[in-house]
């Protein structure tokens, strides 16, 4: 009788193919995510001769650098900018790797699209060279990031030399008040547990407010894992992942789908099964949650007041608040609610899945913004999808600027950017000084508290509209 | 990889906690080539004015910590994005080791990649050696991979540096992990021909 395992090790023992007598096991990478930053990793390989080993397995996606006001590299916000994709293209040709260039109906956002086509699914090893491959763990994967060392390792051999991180369940029990979605519930956790709480951890979430959630939401959950710090975040797969999978394009076929099946509903954690640290949350104590400072842990419900970097227990918290309270042009004691904002953003690969725009949209039916708002949809498929539903004319009417699929202004590299000192209520993940431009001012907000946002012209609390 | 068996420097001191990878190196410089140098990109933002003159107070800024090729910084350092530009930025600027609490996960096995050695003291230690430092800027710190300790200024003492015992081995040789791990390609293609024809939508 083998001891009850949790569902990452399960997951891991089944891709470990050697343990290294010091330490690490030699993993197997079931799937490799790549972007354009992926020209060191290539030039790595050129330099040694090699080719990926099983393109099969690749999946390259443009996103970080793409326009959202077109869909060609000429239309690029610079000649750089448009070499990062022309160079991105030009590898995944010479790797003979498959590949939804600019031009394809189901290019996106990386994290958005892998789940959409099928690429993730439980079981499953995935890498990305973006911190945010957490993302796909919602699935019941395990889904981390990497840098380009690892990604050329991966490319070459479709495996990683990795030390098994220590596990974490994240519980959040009882049910989501309204207004209240998953975006908040990972603020809640961050601000709860600190932005390095989960350092060298994989997180399963798991309670009654994770298993009522969607897809959708699971993948907002596991996203933001890696603002706690989290090597990564997964959900255990239920029916709700099973029919969300079920005839996506990689996803098995009818023919294979039971025995699809049969793998994965031994995939959640065995009860009994030991977790190295276990956290709780309350759901029903959760409010709309907004971000004051400069990094994601900086998170207070929209009811709060800037605190005092004096509150803080520690010299180095009190020195990070107060040039935090600095960079962000605010002052102690001042109502986090009525916060004047000089722009929105909503998009990313946290929230610009068709849930979250049916959720801002909800907000701003018959509404208009009265600051500047963009919203970027995660992948053509949802910007094709929020067409055929009507809620982009809403978006439309309601003045937003309706864009094509990109990272946009989250990652603010394809010309996208908030101007020095301009506030921006955004769906994004970081708050981080220069994030969204240099000198820019974050909040990080759900989509519904976007939409609010841009309509009030100040920080808002969406349960009062 | 450039092998790393011990390294003995002033240290410079970046006190902050939580120091994202978009602060060591901000998105816009991603777009270059190594070969034109990543040092330059180094905490750009963060040891700027607004105007972009180099602002005096940022530790790399001052004349004394100009040589300096190990820094101290504050816990969670590299947390954020995983652009392994962050590493290139710090090792082109000719930093060979990081002490700190804690580091960012991919970070730290970005960092082990390009022979740069993280090492994690506990926090009281840091703290301790930031105070040192304040005093005594000029006091050296030897990071000793070798012998797998680190040993700090006045009475600060000596402490074991907790790495992997592999990337230690792969540092110190200065080992291609890819040329080791296709030694074992054999393996890998057993693995994978079982575990495809196990999952065989994994293969298409």
């Amino acid at each position: 009788m083998t001891p009850p395992r949790t569902m990452f090790a399960k997951i891991w023992e089944a891709h470990e193919i050697l343990r290294h007598p010091s330490g690490p096991s030699l993993l197997y990478i079931d799937r490799d995510m790549i972007h354009e930053g992926s020209f060191h990793a290539f030039a790595d390989l050129k330099r040694r001769g090699l080719k990926p080993r099983r393109p099969g397995q690749i999946f390259g996606i443009a996103d970080h650098y793409v326009p959202t006001t077109g869909r060609s590299a000429a239309e690029a916000a610079s000649p750089a900018i448009a070499r990062m994709i022309d160079t991105f293209d030009e590898n995944m040709d010479w790797g003979g790797v498959r590949h939804f260039s600019l031009s394809s109906r189901q290019q996106g956002i990386v994290h958005v699209v892998a789940p959409e086509q099928g690429i993730t699914l439980p079981g499953l090893t995935i890498v990305c060279s973006d911190s945010h491959t957490s993302t796909q763990g919602a699935l019941g994967a395990i889904a981390f990031g990497i840098g380009q060392s690892e990604n050329a390792h991966v490319l070459a051999t479709q495996t990683l030399w990795q030390t098994r991180p220590k596990t974490m369940r994240v519980t959040v029990d009882g049910a989501l008040g309204q207004g209240v979605s998953a975006k908040d519930v990972m603020l809640a956790l961050i601000a709860q547990i600190g932005a390095g709480g989960a350092g060298g951890h994989a997180i399963e979430f798991a309670g009654s407010v994770v298993r009522n959630l969607s897809i959708e939401g699971r993948l907002t959950l596991c996203n933001m894992s890696i603002e706690a710090a989290a090597r990564l975040g997964m959900v255990a797969p239920d029916e709700t992942t099973f029919t969300y999978i079920r005839g996506r394009h990689y996803a098995p076929s009818e023919q294979e789908w039971d025995s699809a099946l049969d793998q994965w509903r031994r995939l959640p954690t065995d009860e009994g099964a030991v977790f190295d640290r276990e956290v709780t949350l309350d759901g029903a104590a959760i409010a709309p949650m907004v971000t004051w400072g400069t990094s994601p842990e900086d998170a207070l419900p929209i009811t709060g007041r800037v605190p005092d970097p004096a509150s803080f227990a520690s010299a180095d918290k009190r020195a990070a608040a107060a040039r935090a309270l600095d960079y962000m042009g605010l002052t102690p004691g001042t109502a986090l609610e009525g916060l004047a904002i000089d722009k929105v953003f909503i998009g990313s690969c946290t929230n610009a899945r068709i849930e979250d725009l049916r959720a801002a949209a909800a907000v701003l039916k018959g509404r208009k913004a009265v600051v500047p708002a963009i919203i970027v949809p995660g992948s053509t498929p949802v910007r094709d999808q929020a067409e055929a539903e009507g809620i982009a004319q809403v978006f439309r009417d309601a003045g937003f600027d309706w864009r094509q699929s990109g990272c946009s202004m989250c990652a603010a590299m394809n010309g996208d950017v908030v101007g020095p000192g301009e506030r921006c209520a955004s769906t994004s993940n970081r708050n981080f000084v220069g994030r969204q431009g240099p000198g820019a001012r974050t909040h990080l907000v759900s989509p519904a508290m976007a939409a609010a946002a841009a309509i009030s012209g100040k920080l808002t609390d969406v349960r009062r509209i | 990889m450039k092998a790393f068996i011990r390294e003995t420097s002033t240290v410079a001191v970046v006190p902050i906690v939580n120091c994202d990878t978009d602060q060591i190196i901000p998105g816009r410089f991603l777009k270059a080539d190594r070969a034109q140098g990543y040092g330059q990109f180094l905490f750009h933002d963060i040891r700027r004015d607004a105007d972009g003159t180099l602002d005096p107070a940022f530790a790399l800024n001052r004349p004394d910590a100009a040589a300096a090729t190990i820094l101290l910084v504050g816990d969670n350092f590299g947390c954020g994005s995983s652009r392994e530009g962050a590493v290139y930025a710090l090792v082109d600027h000719g930093i060979r080791a990081l002490i700190a609490p804690g580091f960012g996960d991919i970070f730290y096995n970005n960092a082990l990649k390009n022979g740069l050695v993280p090492v994690r003291l506990p926090a009281p230690v840091c703290d301790a050696l930031a105070a040192h430092l304040a005093a005594h800027p000029q006091d050296p710190v030897t990071v000793d991979l070798e012998a797998g300790q680190v040993t700090l200024p006045g009475d600060l003492g000596a402490h074991p540096i907790t790495i992997e015992p592999f990337a230690r081995d792969c540092i110190l040789r200065g080992l291609d992990e890819i040329e080791l791990t296709l030694t074992h390609l054999d393996q890998i293609e057993a693995f994978e021909a079982a575990r495809i024809a196990a999952n065989p939508w994994l293969g298409r």
